[in-house]
C-alpha cells in the first residue's frame, strides 16, 4: 500500500520552466505570434504594393480578353478566348506531355532496368552507361540538346526525311497520316469498350476456373482476339468508314497530315530519356531486393524462368518499386514545367505569360501552385490505390 | 608396432590442377558472359549493331572530324554554309568552346576582375580536397574554414566595393561561376535547414509539427520553376516600397528553400530507422533534447542517408540550370545565349557547346556520386544484414 501511494505521487519538479509541456506550449506560442506578425506584415505590404502600382486584385481577369496566340492546342483557342481559357489550354498541354512521358519513360525504364541486370556483359554495359550519363546532366540540357543539337538541325520542309507509313521529319517537327472518321465510327469505339470488357471477363472466369480445378486457359490469346478482333470485326460490318489524310510535299511546307511540333517532341523525348534512367535504377534495386531464395524456391517447385518473373519476382518487386516509382512520376509531371525555356505552352509558359500581361502576380502563382500541387495529389492518389492492391496481404 | 599394409595415409597434398580449358580465358569468358545461350546470342547481336551504329558515328564526330581552333564560323561551317568544310561534313565544333571559354566560365564578369573567382576557385579547393580525404587530420578546423571564412571572403572578393577592388555587379556573374557558387550556399544552407524542418516534423508539439509538414508538402508539390517565380515576382511585393535586393540573392533563397524540402524528408527518413531504444538510450542518461538529437541520433541517422544527402545535392546542382528561366545565366544559360552569336553560327555550335556543357555537369555529378559511394562503404559498420 505505502509503496503503491509513493508511486502514484506526482514526481516534483524543480519549477515549472523545466515541465517539457509548458515549454512546448511557450514555444508554440511563440511561433504563432512571430507566423502572424509576419504574415501580417507581408500582407501590409502586398496591398500597400498593389495599389501604388494600381494593380486590380481578385481573379476577375480570368474573364477577359486574352490577346495572345498559343501555337498547340488541345481544345478550341484563338486569341479572341479569354484567360481563363488560356490557361485551361497551358493545362492540358501538360496533362498531355505528362502522360506521354510517363509512358515512354516507364517502358524505356524498365527495359533499361531489366538490361542491367542481364547475365549478358554487353547489354549490362550499354544500360550502364545509359544511365550513368542521363542521370548525371541536367534535364534541361537534355531538351535543349534534342531542341537546338537534334531537330533544329534537321533538313527544311522540302527536303523533308521520309519515313515509313508515310509520314516525315523535318524542321517543322514530324508529320504523320492523320484518321479521318467517317459516319459510323461509333460502332469501333463500342466494339473496342465491348472487347475490353469482355476480356477482363475472361480473365476473371479464368482465374477462378484456374483456382478451383487447377485447368489453365489462354488468356493473354483470347483477350487480344477480342480487343483487336471486335474493332475489326466492327470496322468492317459499318462500310469501312475509316480513311487517311496524308501529309503531301507542296512548294514551301508540308500541308495535311497531323504535326508533332519540335517543342513537344524534343521535351517529351527529352523528359522521357532523362526520367528512364531513374527509373531503371529503381527497377533494378526492386528486382535485386527481392530474395534469391524466392526464385529458387519457385524453380524447385517447377516453374520455367517466365512463369517465375511473372508469378513470383515481379509481383514482389513491384512493392519495392511502386513508391519510389510515384515520386518519379510526380518529378517528371513538375519538370515537364521546363517547357517554359523552349516555348512549349505548357501550364507554367501560359500562366506566365498572363502575368506579365496583367500583372496579377499573386492570383497567377496561385493558380500555378494550386494546379501541381492538385496534379501531385491526383498521381499520388492513383498510384497509392495501385500501391495499396500491390501491398503485402499479412494472414 | 603392427604395419598396415593395406591403407594408404597421404602425407602430402595433391597440386591443385588447374581449371579446364573450357572455364578459362577469354573463350570461356565469352561463352558464359556474351553467348550462354541462344537468346543471350541474339541480345548480344543486337547490342554489338548498337554500338557498332553509334559509337563510330561519335568518336568520329567528337574527336577525328572535330574543328578545335579556329576563330570564326567558317572552319565549322560547309562550303554551302559559307565555310571551309566540305559538303556533309559532321564534326564537333571545339573552337566554339575554345573561343568561348572564359564566357562559359565567368558569364560577363569583367576580364581584368576574373583574378578574383579565379582566386576564390583555389581556396575552395585548397579547402575542399583536404576535407574529402578521411586521413587529412584537423576536420574541425577545416570545416569553418570552408563553410565559415570562405563565404565571407568569397563576398568580399566577388562582389567588391571594399578593399580597394572595384565592385562587380551580380547581374554581370555567369557561366560556372553561378552554377558552382547557387550550389555551394545551396547545400550549405538546405542541409541545416533539411535537419531542422525533419526534427520539426517528428516534434511532439502539433503547430511546429504542422507548419512543417505544411512547408515540406508544398514545395515539394510544385516544380522549382514556379518556387523561383515565386522568388522573382512574389518576394519584391511582400517587401515595402523601395525595399529591394539582388536577383542573384533571389535566386538563392529558392534554390536553398527547394533543396531543403527534398532534405528534410531524405534526413525524416533516417531518423524513423534509428531504433526506439537509441531515444529510451539517451532519454535515460538524462541527456537533453538537443545533446539527445546532437549526439545520439543524428550521427546515426545522417549516416545512413548519405546516398540520399547526396542524390539531393546532385539534384540541386542540376537544378541550378533552371535559373534561365528568371534571366540569369548559368553554365548552360551562357552556352545557350552563345548560340544566337551570328560570328559563330554553324549547324554544328548548338550540338559541340551542349556536349561541352554536359560534359561539365556529368563530370561534378558523377564525382559526387562517386565520392558518395566511397563514403557509405567507409563509414559502413556493417550493422546491415
Amino acid at each position: 500500500m505505502a509503496s503503491q501511494e509513493i508511486l502514484r505521487e506526482e514526481p516534483s519538479r524543480g519549477s515549472f520552466i523545466n515541465d517539457p509541456k509548458i515549454r512546448g506550449i511557450f514555444f508554440q506560442a511563440v511561433v504563432v505570434i512571430v507566423l502572424v506578425a509576419l504574415v501580417w506584415w507581408i500582407a501590409q505590404n502586398v496591398i500597400a504594393n498593389l495599389t501604388r502600382l494600381r494593380i486590380a486584385s481578385g481573379f476577375g481577369f480570368l474573364n477577359s480578353r486574352a490577346g495572345f496566340d498559343i501555337s498547340e492546342s488541345a481544345i478550341a483557342y484563338s486569341s479572341d478566348s479569354t484567360y481563363g481559357r488560356a490557361i485551361l489550354v497551358g493545362f492540358l498541354n501538360t496533362v498531355i506531355v505528362a502522360v506521354a512521358g510517363i509512358i515512354t519513360a516507364t517502358l524505356i525504364g524498365f527495359i533499361i532496368g531489366i538490361g542491367r541486370l542481364s547475365h549478358n556483359w554487353l547489354i549490362r554495359k550499354i544500360c550502364t552507361v545509359y544511365v550513368e550519363v542521363f542521370r548525371n546532366i541536367p534535364p534541361l540540357l537534355v531538351i535543349f540538346f534534342w531542341y537546338s543539337g537534334v531537330l533544329a538541325v534537321l533538313p527544311p520542309p522540302r527536303e523533308s526525311i521520309n519515313l515509313p507509313f508515310s509520314s516525315f521529319l523535318n524542321q517543322r517537327g514530324f508529320y504523320f497520316p492523320r484518321a479521318v472518321w467517317g459516319d459510323g465510327s461509333w460502332l469501333i469505339l463500342v466494339a473496342l469498350l465491348l472487347g475490353i470488357a469482355m476480356a477482363w471477363f475472361v480473365a476473371r472466369k479464368a482465374r477462378q476456373r484456374q483456382m478451383a480445378t487447377g485447368q489453365q486457359f489462354p488468356v493473354f490469346w483470347t483477350s487480344t482476339a477480342l480487343i483487336i478482333g471486335l474493332p475489326l470485326l466492327a470496322y468492317a460490318l459499318s462500310g469501312f468508314p475509316l480513311s487517311f489524310d496524308y501529309p503531301k510535299q507542296s512548294t514551301f511546307n508540308l500541308t495535311g497530315g497531323f504535326q508533332v511540333r519540335p517543342e513537344f517532341l524534343s521535351l517529351y523525348l527529352a523528359l522521357s530519356c532523362y526520367t528512364a534512367a531513374f527509373i531503371a535504377e529503381i527497377v533494378r534495386a526492386g528486382i535485386r531486393g527481392v530474395n534469391k531464395g524466392q526464385t529458387e524456391a519457385a524453380a524447385a517447385l517447377g516453374l520455367r524462368a517466365g512463369p517465375i518473373l511473372r508469378l513470383v519476382v515481379i509481383p514482389q518487386a513491384m512493392r519495392i518499386v511502386i513508391p519510389p516509382l510515384t515520386s518519379q512520376y510526380l518529378n517528371l509531371t513538375k519538370n515537364s514545367s521546363l517547357a517554359i525555356a523552349i516555348g512549349y505552352p505548357d501550364l507554367t509558359a501560359i500562366a506566365g505569360t498572363v502575368l506579365n500581361q496583367t500583372g496579377q502576380a499573386v492570383e497567377g502563382v496561385v493558380i500555378m501552385m494550386a494546379v501541381y500541387l492538385a496534379l501531385s495529389l491526383l498521381t499520388s492518389a492513383i498510384m497509392n490505390v495501385v500501391n495499396a492492391r500491390m501491398a503485402l496481404v499479412e494472414r | 608396432m603392427q604395419e598396415h599394409d593395406l591403407s594408404f595415409v597421404r602425407v602430402e597434398m595433391a597440386l591443385a590442377q588447374s581449371a579446364p580449358p573450357s572455364e578459362r580465358g577469354l573463350g570461356a569468358w565469352i561463352r558464359k558472359n556474351l553467348i550462354a545461350s541462344t537468346g543471350d546470342t541474339i541480345l548480344t547481336i543486337i547490342g554489338i549493331v548498337l554500338v557498332a551504329m553509334i559509337l563510330p558515328q561519335v568518336i568520329n564526330w567528337a574527336f577525328i572530324s572535330a574543328q578545335w581552333t579556329g576563330t570564326d564560323r567558317t572552319v565549322c561551317a560547309t562550303v554551302a554554309q559559307g565555310g571551309i568544310q566540305p559538303d556533309g561534313w559532321s564534326g564537333a565544333c571545339w573552337a566554339f568552346v575554345n573561343a568561348k571559354f572564359g564566357q562559359f566560365m565567368f558569364g560577363r564578369y569583367p576580364i581584368d576582375e576574373r583574378w578574383r573567382p579565379i582566386l576564390v576557385a583555389i581556396l575552395f579547393v585548397a579547402l575542399l580536397v583536404p576535407l574529402l580525404i578521411p586521413k587529412v587530420p584537423r576536420k574541425g578546423l577545416n570545416a569553418i574554414l570552408l563553410f565559415g571564412a570562405l563565404p565571407v571572403v568569397a563576398f568580399i572578393l566577388l562582389v567588391g566595393g571594399t578593399f580597394g577592388l572595384p565592385l562587380v555587379e551580380t547581374s554581370l556573374w555567369g557561366g560556372l561561376l553561378v552554377t558552382l557558387s547557387l550550389s555551394f550556399v545551396g547545400i550549405a544552407v538546405s542541409l541545416p535547414v533539411g535537419i531542422v524542418l525533419a526534427l520539426g516534423r517528428r516534434s511532439n508539439m502539433p503547430i511546429v509539427k504542422m507548419l512543417c509538414i505544411i512547408f515540406i508538402e508544398t514545395v515539394r508539390g510544385i516544380p522549382l520553376i514556379t518556387v523561383l517565380f515565386f522568388a522573382s515576382v512574389m518576394l519584391p511585393l511582400f517587401l515595402p516600397a523601395g525595399v529591394s535586393f539582388d536577383k542573384f540573392l533571389r535566386a538563392l533563397i529558392g534554390v536553398s528553400l527547394f533543396a531543403a524540402a527534398y532534405m528534410a524528408e531524405v534526413i525524416r527518413g533516417g531518423l524513423q530507422a534509428i531504433p526506439k531504444g537509441q531515444y529510451e538510450g539517451a532519454d535515460s542518461l538524462g541527456l537533453g533534447y538537443w545533446q539527445k538529437m546532437g549526439l545520439i541520433v543524428m550521427p546515426q541517422a545522417l549516416k545512413l542517408v548519405i546516398p540520399g544527402i547526396v542524390n539531393t545535392f546532385i539534384g540541386m546542382f542540376k537544378d541550378t540550370s533552371l535559373v534561365i528561366v528568371i534571366s540569369m545565366f548559368d553554365l548552360l544559360g551562357v552556352v545557350k545565349q552563345n548560340f544566337s552569336d551570328a560570328n559563330w553560327a554553324t549547324a554544328q555550335t548548338a550540338r559541340s557547346g551542349l556536349v561541352f556543357a554536359a560534359f561539365v555537369f556529368w563530370l561534378f555529378c558523377f564525382g559526387m556520386s562517386r565520392y558518395s559511394m566511397f563514403t557509405e562503404r567507409r563509414l559502413d559498420t556493417s550493422y546491415k544484414r
